[in-house]
């Protein structure tokens, strides 16, 4: 029997979101880890039932949990990010010099095929492996020493390496996102990197608004058909490329807005993708206080709003850029998670929605898995 | 057998109540005291001092007989009554954050 499995971080604790394929009626399950931020969750496509979690504090660090069972129970496994060798400076919010320090996990990427290989995206931004399933973490070294890691400068919400995304085409394929740097794409297991940046324009952000990094990428997402098409919402400006990342072109068109964080592609149509306007980078909010999800059915330019089931008023909540996830069922089920704690279904690919819970803490994080 | 007291998050982690009781060998200082405290609990590790500098996190305080012993040296000697055992090592979270 279908079942769908919604993995929720928040700023207070992890929740576990369950429903059949129908998906109308939820289970909830938590708090796991009360009181602790819970920055992102993700099941491993190779064994469903094992997923990792970070958990991390303003008091207490840094920790990562291991579920083996589905999440039902965890434990804590390694927990240091050292960086390899002199961990060298990065540009602060000043343009100083700023030695770079290891703050806390963002998000977590399992491999496609071995539950016990998980890729880390960090803060201050840089990519760490573990093979052990978490037992030890190492970092992959060529990505800061790519030569303009010394120039990278953090972004209102820190230096956080964000969006890990593997190419199931190819295992030695990797791209990953930066805010405030921009993204990378590894072409040898992450051994060596190259910035792919080009068509990004950050006017008023940077000295040179073509310039190679130090743009404030949100988030970005492919469809694993066609893994050399990239969309990508920026800081402003939502983006895609058909050449894996060498050159990217605007597709904001008839957005209200180009400000957000999240987008994601729909699971049978890798031309359908959808974001979540944001007002601007100042109030963090939907226009009008309507919340709406966008959908583009022709790869971007042309937008049509989805918000039957939304708020239609008096809504000032934001969608973090890991807050959106798609599930694999036919119709492909969409949800998002927000800020005041609801979280969003819609298992019709976007054409209505329900709220699963409406009042969590704020919503980091939110993955799916269909399990068989 | 010196005697620490945890605040609610490392004692959820480790799975103890609001005291656990170690074994140090020794001079006893903080930094012993904290070493004894990870062998014992290895999951505890990195959340009071930070894996790479040793520095205590930044919103972390150490109390013992009533005195804060924070910013003493890490190899400093305890209070003696810690080291008898009459006095807990308390381990803090500073009130810090809304």
């Amino acid at each position: 029997m279908t079942q769908i499995r919604l993995l929720v971080g928040t700023r207070k604790g992890a929740f576990i979101l369950t429903s059949d394929g129908k998906r109308q009626r939820w289970n909830v399950d938590g708090p796991h880890f009360g009181g602790w931020e819970i920055y992102h969750l993700k099941g491993s496509p190779a064994d469903p039932n094992r997923i990792y979690a970070s958990q991390s504090s303003g008091w207490f660090g840094q920790m990562i949990q291991r579920s083996n069972d589905g999440g039902k129970t965890w434990a804590p496994v390694g927990n240091k990010f050292a960086y390899e060798g002199d961990a060298g400076t990065h540009l602060w919010y000043d343009g100083t010099p700023h030695p770079w320090e290891f703050k806390r996990v963002w998000h977590l990427e399992p491999s496609l095929t071995d539950p016990d290989t998980v890729y880390a995206g960090v803060e201050d931004a840089a990519i760490f492996r573990t093979t052990d399933g978490g037992g030890s973490w190492h970092e992959l070294p060529g990505l800061r020493g790519h030569g303009s890691g010394k120039f990278w400068q953090p972004g209102a919400g820190g230096m956080c390496l964000h969006t890990i995304l593997l190419d199931p085409s190819d295992p030695r394929r990797m791209f990953i996102a930066i805010s405030a740097a921009g993204a990378f794409r590894t072409d040898d297991g992450g051994q060596s990197w190259r910035p792919i940046n080009k068509g990004l324009k950050s006017q008023y952000v940077l000295p040179d608004p073509d310039a190679e990094v130090g743009h404030c990428v949100h988030r970005i997402a492919m469809h694993r058909s066609r893994p050399n098409v990239l969309f990508m919402q920026k800081h402003w400006d939502v983006l895609r490329s058909d050449d894996a990342g060498d050159s990217w072109c605007e597709v904001s068109g008839n957005l209200p807005t180009d400000f957000g964080f999240v987008i994601d592609v729909h699971a049978h149509e890798p031309e359908t993708i959808y974001v979540v306007p944001i007002k601007s980078d100042s109030e963090h909010y939907p226009p009008d206080g309507k919340l709406r999800v966008y959908r583009s059915r022709t790869g971007g330019n042309e937008w049509e709003p989805l918000d039957k089931g939304l708020p239609e008023r008096d809504c000032y909540v934001n969608v973090l850029r890991d807050a959106m996830t798609i599930d694999s069922l036919d119709a492909c089920g969409v949800y998002f998670g927000t800020t005041g704690g609801q979280v969003y279904a819609s298992a019709d690919a976007g054409d209505s929605w329900q709220p699963i819970v409406r009042d969590l803490p704020p919503v980091v994080s939110v993955e799916v898995q269909t399990l068989a | 057998m010196i005697r620490v007291v945890l605040p609610y998050h490392l004692r959820t982690l480790a799975g103890v109540g609001a005291e656990v009781t170690l074994d140090v060998a020794g001079p006893i200082t903080r930094e012993a005291v904290l070493d004894a405290l990870e062998a014992q609990y290895p999951m505890l590790r990195g959340t009071i001092r930070d894996h790479v500098t040793r520095q205590r996190r930044p919103f972390l305080r150490f109390f013992a007989c009533l005195q804060d012993l924070s910013n003493e040296p890490p190899d400093a000697p305890l209070p003696e009554e810690v080291a008898w055992g009459a006095e807990p090592f308390y381990i803090i979270g500073a009130l810090a954050g809304g």
